[in-house]
């Protein structure tokens, strides 16, 4: 028989730990007990592939950089057709590029932005932070294919934006490395305030008490004499079509009649084709009249008027795509489209898109 | 003669019998002279010469034309003489088709690409507190999607390490298996009322402020999911929300709400899944503060120390101020009120009594109080709320009218439960200018003229 060996002092640091140690899981692990079997762990590459987010301070800026001329060719290729080929455009979005000045870069105020008179406010105008703006590019942009720009067309691609603002030289390459440069340069990037109350919680040191507004609730004889200082002019009755057809037709109120068309119509009297337009999503880019990202029906129908298989060649464009056509801008192929719908929709198109 | 409608059962070629309730077109210069000579010539038309009558108008009241019977009642109406719908006719029930006015709209020209844009609830036909969910309004950033939910995931984790000590992924199973709640909650559009702040701009409720919607919602609890993690709740000061869409919209939310169990991860809204354009299968709900912190087809949660400055909390949904400044991070939907019938772009049937109706709200807690005014807002009388009343959720006020056919100019004033009262235009245009686009709460004027028509306007 033989005396049990004693233990070493290391080994009862290393048993006292273990005990800790398993305290501690068991306190971590209380939220997840009282629901066991729900939810399991992200693998690092799952976090990786979502956690794509970069803040005003860069953290979750990715490596990487892209020069002004790499950043032209994406631009021609994926943005011009929405934005314009300088950021100018007003047609599909709010310019991104314009308004702002040298003045501006230095004070890090755009001074545009004080004056009443001044008829839009573009990007470049307001947007504080230059994170925010490779942060929007990466997650959500180009328009139809968000997500699909490698990191270093990011970098190009903004970088060719802040050149069009002349925060950046023609020669210059935006990188991780120099973000923070650029953001110095930002025209607004002493824009922003946070002193107001209507941020529920207390992370904001300037934040405002109370609301900045204190109506008294008078009850009589409150306002000496009441005159009517804006109402809609006779020209805009009609521009929301008719309000008759857009109430109720018992009740109290009738909508007043500000149109031609059936306010006691009970069927939809959108064509058949347009509805299976709208219902396979063509009208997310096309417009009936107006440029959206691919061109107007009017604008196709005026290109095609008096052409021979204008039917047979559309309606296979329609399915299996197109590009170049109309600009830089690939049209995917609609493969859920039938070819009898295909056809109906670019009859009704070559028709000029009528809307009833 | 109008060709007559018949009784609407989908399918049927049935076209006999009138449109219950008909009434001749709103007293905006419907009279014609013919219209006049054919009430006092006596033509049976019942309701319409009810309606001169009320209004007061022509020759003929119904004192000078004898009273004819209605054919609605003593003639057979076909609803009452055929054979109606099996059961599960509609497997998922429509409203009527005498219903279809009441859609949601866009504003012309407000923009210019229908997967960046705004559809409007119409108010103006609305009843109680909730919004049909059909009805609900839309905003969407990048087009809406309708996603699988079984190929949905919703995870958590920290902007560092440690932040969240087990980031974690959830299906719609894991999820739906949790302890839910469920709460009645507007939700707002920061740009609500936005077009008017400079001057009036849109003619009918739908179109000033249709950007509001009440849903029961049913979710968990943010702060349950974050706290299965692991998370670090002293160091993390702000949740960032972020969609599975195509924009993947991100929005920075205020750890305040979160911790007081108001925030829930949604799936539910008015009984059933929420609806694609609302977000299925999973949204952010954030009870009292402007729609775009709503994030919908959520799929991640990261918890951190700064706020993120996303695209729509540095470029949009910054309300611009006289000197120039943007406000960043208003969030709060400050106590407001509207006035839903009578509206503008509607006319009055007729003089005599009117229920003035509405809807009042508040992002900071349950309305208190409503006044409405009939005289512009010289004097005020309280309205009565309809119950229940709850926290940051729609309330519906009524106050009873007699219209005796004068100009006249109603409006609507909140109080909510800390006292704030909703401003008139004056004093919210003293303190933001007119250039700030969101959160616009001012009161609201509806004119009625003598004739009956009501417009919006706005007083000096």
């Amino acid at each position: 028989m033989s005396r049990p060996p004693e233990r070493a002092p290391r080994a009862r640091l290393l048993a006292a730990c273990a005990v800790l140690a398993a305290t501690l899981v068991a306190a971590s692990a209380i939220a997840t007990d009282r629901f066991p079997g729900i939810g399991r762990p992200a693998t690092e590459r799952e976090v990786a592939a979502w956690d794509i987010d970069v803040r005003p301070d860069f953290l979750g800026l990715p490596k990487g950089s892209g020069t002004v001329e790499q950043g032209m060719e994406v631009w021609e290729a994926k943005c011009a057709s929405c934005h314009g080929t300088f950021g100018e455009s007003n047609q599909v979005f709010t310019p991104l590029v314009g308004g702002t000045t040298a003045a501006d870069i230095a004070s890090g105020n755009v001074a545009n932005l004080r004056r009443v008179d001044y008829p839009q406010r573009t990007t470049m105008m307001k947007a504080p932070y230059v994170a925010t703006l490779f942060d929007y590019i990466r997650r959500a942009m180009p328009w139809n294919e968000p997500k699909s720009l490698s990191d270093d067309e990011v970098y190009a691609v903004l970088a060719y934006m802040l050149n069009l603002a002349e925060v950046v030289p023609d020669d210059f390459r935006l990188g991780d490395a120099n973000m923070a440069e650029v953001q110095a340069r930002m025209p607004n990037r002493n824009g922003m305030t946070t002193a107001h109350a209507m941020w529920p919680g207390r992370e904001f040191p300037s934040a405002a008490a109370r609301p900045d507004t204190a109506n008294a609730p008078c009850m009589s004889d409150c306002a000496a004499a009441v005159e009517v200082a804006s109402a809609l002019p006779d020209y805009a009755r009609p521009a929301h079509g008719n309000l008759a057809s857009q109430h109720r037709r018992i009740g109290p109120v009738r909508g007043i009649v500000t149109g031609d068309d059936d306010p006691d119509a009970t069927d939809d009297p959108s064509p058949p084709a347009m509805k299976r337009a709208k219902d396979a999503g063509c009208m997310a880019c096309h417009g009936i009249a107006n440029k959206v990202v691919g061109p107007s029906y009017a604008d196709v129908a005026r290109r095609y008027r008096g052409v021979a298989d204008a039917l047979d060649l559309l309606a296979g464009r329609v399915r299996n795509g197109a590009e170049g056509v109309w600009g830089a801008l690939a049209m995917p192929a609609q493969e859920d489209v039938s070819d009898a719908d295909a056809r109906l929709i670019v009859e009704w198109i070559l028709a000029g898109a009528p809307e009833r | 003669m109008k060709k007559n409608k018949g009784l609407g059962m989908p399918g049927s070629a049935q076209d006999h019998g009138r449109v219950p309730g008909r009434i001749r077109r709103a007293p905006e210069n419907f009279l014609s002279a013919e219209d006049i000579a054919a009430v006092a010539s006596g033509r049976r038309d019942v309701l319409r010469r009810g309606f001169m009558a009320a209004l007061g108008l022509g020759a003929a009241s119904a004192a000078t034309v004898a009273r004819a019977d209605d054919p609605d009642i003593v003639d057979p109406v076909p609803w009452s003489t055929t054979l109606g719908l099996p059961v599960a006719a509609t497997p998922y029930g429509m409203p009527s088709r005498y219903e279809r006015n009441l859609v949601r709209r866009q504003s012309p020209g407000l923009t210019q690409v229908g997967a960046a844009s705004v559809a409007f609830t119409p108010l103006q036909g609305s009843f109680g507190i909730v919004t049909p969910s059909g009805l609900h309004f839309e905003r969407h950033h990048q087009g809406w999607t309708d996603i699988d939910p079984r190929r949905h995931r919703f995870m958590v984790n920290g902007s560092r390490p440690g932040m969240v000590a087990r980031p974690m992924v959830f299906t719609m199973d894991d999820l739906m298996r949790l302890p839910s709640v469920s709460r009645m909650h507007f939700l707002e559009c920061g740009a609500n009322t936005g077009m008017e702040w400079g001057n009036v701009a849109v003619p009918t409720v739908q179109y000033t402020h249709g950007m509001i919607s009440c849903s029961e919602f049913t979710g968990v609890e943010l702060r349950l999911l974050l706290e299965m993690c692991g998370a670090d709740l002293s160091r993390g000061r702000f949740v960032l929300a972020e969609g599975a869409d195509g924009s993947s919209m991100t929005r920075t939310i205020p750890m305040d709400l979160v911790m007081s169990g108001e925030v829930l991860v949604a799936w539910g809204q008015n009984g059933e899944m929420l609806r694609p354009e609302n977000g299925y299968p999973l949204r952010l709900v954030v009870p009292g503060v402007q729609g775009v912190s709503w994030v919908k087809w959520l799929r991640r949660v990261e918890l951190g120390d700064q706020p993120w400055g996303a695209k729509d909390e540095s470029i949009h949904y910054v309300d611009l101020m006289p000197d120039g400044q943007h406000r960043q991070y208003t969030s709060i939907q400050e106590v407001k009120s509207v006035i839903t019938t009578p509206s503008g772009g509607q006319a009055l049937v007729g003089k005599g009594f009117h229920a003035i109706s509405g809807l009042a709200w508040s992002g900071r807690g349950a309305v208190q109080r409503v006044d409405v005014s009939v005289d512009g807002g010289r004097n005020w009388r309280p309205a009565t709320l309809q119950q229940p009343v709850m926290s940051k959720c729609l309330a519906r006020f009524v106050f009873p009218w007699t219209w005796n056919g004068e100009r006249a100019i109603l409006q609507s004033r909140a109080v909510d439960d800390t006292g704030h009262v909703q401003p008139t235009y004056r004093q919210l245009r003293e303190v933001r200018g007119t250039r700030s686009i969101y959160h616009n709460n001012a009161i609201q004027s509806w004119l009625v003229e003598p004739g009956g028509e009501v417009s919006n306007v706005q007083t000096a």
